[in-house]
């Protein structure tokens, strides 16, 4: 019985610990859930709002674009595409064959719908087809059970009611490249487009907007429950263009089959009213991607249908940089206006003869007539007076070789070639006759057909330093044109110049005149060699430029200007392998001018 | 006194009075938290838990009743004979045994899957507590008087871990050595067990199925696959901890209507009920069952005989471990082993088995003045 005593002593005292360790333990359990639930509470509410909550960005609006008479240029139409998330479907290949069945999917395009998906993450949508048809659609959601992780997703198209009228000063958008930089959530939106090319790229942070936010409460398998909270974004700025589409389109179409470039500016404010390089192209095809065969023709098209020729393209000015040589010569003093060169078709300099393109030379001219009938001699003889440092000079402050900031991608400065540059460029010295033909606006000199509107309007706006722009100027900035160091009476020989060639007897574009309501146009010529008739072809019958294969002709360019009187608007005409600048250029200057005061822009 | 013959059977209205109803509304109130928590988990419905388990809460009461006013006698003359019948019935679940959950652990009786493991829980410290009340203390501390004992609880406990049901055998076997511990058996003695275990457990690791080494794994880093065996921890304690002070409210927690919680209804339904009604929430589900098992241990005190005293610290310790792992499971202490949380989670075995076990303690307490002598055994 003593033994069976401490049996129960024993158990009893045992039974104490346990029950003291059983309190301890759920104490414990108390503790730990006081540490989760008090001290970390606000930590695992963050991580479950993350589990619960689905942040989704919302895609603002582009910025719609418009000329300056409010017509629409660049708008957003709504279009639907089919995404796919990786994580939803047990087998993102088989899934894509599914679908490629079902809606033409090429190749090429299955191969980059897989590599989207293995480069982002699994819960990111990755585009499988945009602008999907009505049948396609139907397609896609007739199949949806056989298509487990594809959806349909509204998007936004770019689109350019004037189309090709618009490409080039407009460029397009485009989907997002690694060169874009990622700094903005809204370029990880499958689908989403950025300004690629042209205004679209300049403009590219005024016109996109910001994004907003969808919250969004979803389940464990991402499933939407409810919508939280929804941030609109802001819709991108819209822009309002100095273009004029009706003189866009009046430009554009005076081009008929010929390239080229034309360009015309409010000579007071710089405003460009008509941007035209053409051939062209749909920008729309952009958006919804470029047929193959339309983009190798885009390619390897001679005419260069991707070329912006008013900024990216430089030429020879040929004649029309007279107007340079003789405000040069004029503010140097070398010549007045009476000073009189004689010209007999040739002029021998060094070993070398330089011919007038009038081979029966006009006999004594003055600088006013020698603009008029463009005489070679004439100004053969002022550069080599004036100097080709005094040339540039006045090249440079009518705005040659300047880019003037307007962003376009792949602009051309153009050369405005100086003793420095060739001895930089070719590490040989300047030769006389070098000057000589830059007298006439050929060698080394280049120019772009936006310089030579822009140089136009200098001199005929009374010598004011205007910027081409796209956007209208504010009457503060107006005011702070400032005036170029160049003498208005000298400006008015080279002006009474222009207009002789036009309006006076035997001016080299009397053809192209016009006299609206006594509103008159002057302007200048010029037609570069792009190469010269060989002697064997001279043999062979060619002895007009028209008979030249067409990429072999001279380039035709015209600078000119309205009204005379009251000058509004330059233009600057250049068609490629046009032959002529009187016959060909000329005319379609001639029709922009007069379209431009019709219009009364 | 009342009670002037301790050994004369009591009447059904005795045994009624003499009831600890503080108890009974203890296990009452963690009944009804549970049949909300049902509710809720479905997404505010009866179906298809709530109602099944309030059934299974009004059948198991019952029967808890049944079993506290069966004489402590008749637990004591059938000790071993149930101890035999269930291992016999584990025996068969190794032969006929339903596969469910990648282990075999029913035997379908067709209106209940019966389960052979959560019945040798209660009838293994019967059978104990009938070994250790007719030993002599001698005996206890003695290698031959523990043969018996050790063997009887090692062969029921591999069976299960066969199952395999590595959580049923360790508590089977937790259980077993707290009776061991309780009875005298000498501390040195635990530690060379310990001491074995710990050189056996590479070779044990060897033994054990994959998706169990990965519960083990998991557990020691959930970071490691918070896609796969992780995330039932991550979300647990995502949920948990996001209930803050006063939780997010009745039928408002998102975890769990999500379906971000696995197992919401079962083994994971503390982490619903700490998400909803927060830290005051957990806090009272521990407190109630800290209630009922200081009850527990306060019956075994004041029962007179040792079979008794043994029985109710048993059963007590069963329940006690149930809480613990459970609970420690879905705060993150200890890896994922499947053992739901008693009264409260859905389950309709768990819940028979643990009311039975009340019912058997509430009987120990009933007879608390019977005094079953040490040779009382052998005189039948």
């Amino acid at each position: 019985m003593n033994r069976d005593n401490d049996k129960g002593k024993i158990l009893l005292y045992r039974t104490l610990y346990v029950a003291g360790f059983s309190m301890i333990a759920l104490v414990c359990l108390m503790v730990r859930l006081y540490d989760l639930q008090i001290l970390e509470g606000e930590k695992y509410k963050t991580l479950s709002d993350e589990n619960r909550i689905s942040t989704r960005i919302l895609v603002p609006p582009r910025g719609k674009i418009y000329d300056r008479n409010d017509v629409l240029l660049a708008t957003n139409q709504q279009n639907f595409q089919a995404l796919i998330i990786a994580e939803q479907t047990p087998d993102v290949a088989k899934t894509v064959d599914s679908v490629a069945k079902l809606i033409d999917l090429n190749d090429i395009q299955k191969q980059k719908i897989l590599s989207d998906v293995a480069h982002n993450r699994p819960f990111m949508p990755v585009k499988l087809k945009d602008n999907l048809s009505f049948e396609d659609m139907a397609l896609l959601q007739l199949n949806a059970p056989d298509l487990p992780g594809v959806v349909i997703d509204e998007g936004i198209n770019r689109v350019y009611p004037l189309g090709h009228y618009t490409a080039h000063f407009l460029g397009y958008v485009g989907a997002v490249s690694d060169q874009d930089v990622l700094s903005d959530p809204l370029l990880s939106v499958p689908g989403f487009k950025v300004g690629k090319y042209g205004l679209e790229k300049v403009f590219e942070s005024r016109l996109r907007g910001k994004s907003g936010s969808l919250k969004l409460e979803v389940n464990a398998f991402g499933r939407v429950m409810k919508e939280i909270d929804r941030q609109n974004g802001i819709e991108g700025q819209m822009v309002h263009l100095t273009i004029d589409s009706r003189l866009q389109k009046i430009a554009q179409d005076a081009f008929g089959d010929q390239s080229g470039a034309a360009v015309a500016l409010d000579v007071h404010s710089g405003e460009i009213l008509a941007f035209v390089s053409v051939p062209s192209f749909d920008p729309n095809l952009f958006t919804t991607g470029v047929p193959v065969n339309i983009w190798q023709d885009l390619l390897s098209n001679e005419r260069k249908p991707l070329n912006n020729k008013v900024v990216s393209e430089h030429y020879s000015p040929g004649s029309t940089f007279k107007i340079v040589v003789a405000l040069a010569a004029l503010e140097a003093g070398v010549i007045d206006k009476n000073t009189r060169f004689h010209c007999s078709g040739v002029m021998t300099f060094g070993n070398h003869k330089f011919h007038c393109w009038k081979h029966s030379g006009p006999g004594w001219l003055n600088v006013v007539e020698a603009l008029k009938h463009s005489c070679d001699i004439f100004f053969y003889e002022t550069a080599l007076k004036v100097g080709i440092e005094k040339i540039a000079e006045m090249a440079h402050i009518l705005g040659f070789e300047d880019d003037y900031h307007l962003g376009f991608a792949n602009m051309q400065k153009g050369v405005i070639p100086t003793k420095a540059w060739k001895e930089q460029r070719f590490k040989s010295k300047w030769q006389q006759g070098e000057t000589v033909i830059a007298g006439i606006g050929q060698g080394y000199v280049l120019v772009t057909p936006l310089q030579l509107a822009v140089s136009l309007a200098r001199v005929i706006n009374g010598g004011y330093e205007v910027v081409p722009t796209f956007e209208k100027l504010s009457l503060k900035q107006k005011s702070k044109i400032v005036k170029l160091p160049i003498s208005a009476e000298n400006l008015e020989i080279v002006k009474q110049g222009l207009y002789e060639v036009v309006n006076g007897e035997g001016g080299t574009a009397r053809r192209a005149a016009f006299n609206i309501d006594g509103a008159r146009m002057g302007g200048k010529t010029g037609t570069t060699q792009v190469r010269r008739i060989t002697l064997h072809e001279r043999k062979t019958g060619i002895v007009r430029d028209e008979d030249l294969d067409w990429r072999l002709r001279n380039h035709a360019l015209f600078v000119g200007y309205a009204p005379h009187d009251k000058p509004k608007y330059a233009v600057a005409v250049v068609v490629e392998h046009g032959s002529s600048g009187s016959g060909v250029a000329a005319p379609i200057a001639s029709k922009i001018l007069r379209a431009a005061i019709e219009l009364g822009i | 006194m009342y009670y002037s013959n301790f050994n004369r059977e009591l009447t059904l209205k005795e045994k009624f009075l003499s009831i600890r109803f503080s108890y009974i509304f203890c296990i009452v109130l963690l009944m009804i938290v549970g049949i909300l928590m049902l509710y809720s988990a479905a997404g505010g419905s009866m179906t298809p838990w709530a109602k099944n388990q309030l059934l299974r809460c009004i059948i198991a009461f019952g029967l808890m009743f049944v079993f506290a006013f069966v004489d402590v006698k008749v637990y004591l003359k059938y000790s071993y004979l149930a101890y035999f019948a269930v291992l016999v019935l584990l025996i068969a679940v190794e032969a006929f045994g339903h596969v469910g959950m990648g282990a075999q652990r029913w035997i379908d009786l067709k209106i209940l899957k019966l389960q052979p493991s959560e019945l040798m829980k209660i009838s293994m410290v019967l059978f104990l507590a009938k070994y250790f009340h007719s030993s002599t203390l001698g005996e206890i501390r003695s290698i031959r008087g523990l043969i018996a004992p050790v063997l009887m609880t090692l062969f029921p406990a591999a069976l299960i871990v066969l199952e395999p049901d590595l959580g049923t055998a360790l508590m089977l076997l937790l259980t077993s050595m707290v009776i061991f511990f309780c009875v005298g058996v000498e501390i040195w003695k635990f530690l060379l067990l310990g001491g074995v275990s710990l050189a056996a457990m590479p070779v044990a690791w060897h033994f054990l199925h994959d998706y169990q080494k990965n519960r083990v794994l998991t557990f020691l880093n959930p970071e490691r696959d918070p896609l796969g065996s992780g995330y039932h921890i991550i979300q647990s304690k995502i949920a948990l901890g996001s209930g803050g002070v006063l939780g997010k409210g009745f039928l408002h927690g998102t975890q769990s209507h999500l379906n971000f919680l696995p197992e919401k209804h079962t083994d994971f339904i503390f982490t619903m009920l700490s998400e909803e009604f927060g830290f005051f929430g957990g806090m009272l589900v521990i407190l109630l069952n800290l209630m009922i098992v200081w009850y527990g241990f306060m019956f075994a005190y004041r029962i007179t005989s040792y079979y008794g005293k043994l029985v109710v610290i048993g059963l007590n310790t069963n329940y006690l471990l149930y809480v613990l792992i459970n609970i420690a499971m879905v705060l993150g202490l200890v890896p994922v082993v499947g053992v739901p949380l008693p009264l409260i989670s859905y389950g309709g075995t768990v819940m028979l088995s643990v009311m039975v076990s009340f019912g058997i303690i509430l009987s120990m307490d009933i007879n608390r003045h019977v005094n079953l002598g040490r040779q009382s055994v052998h005189e039948d």
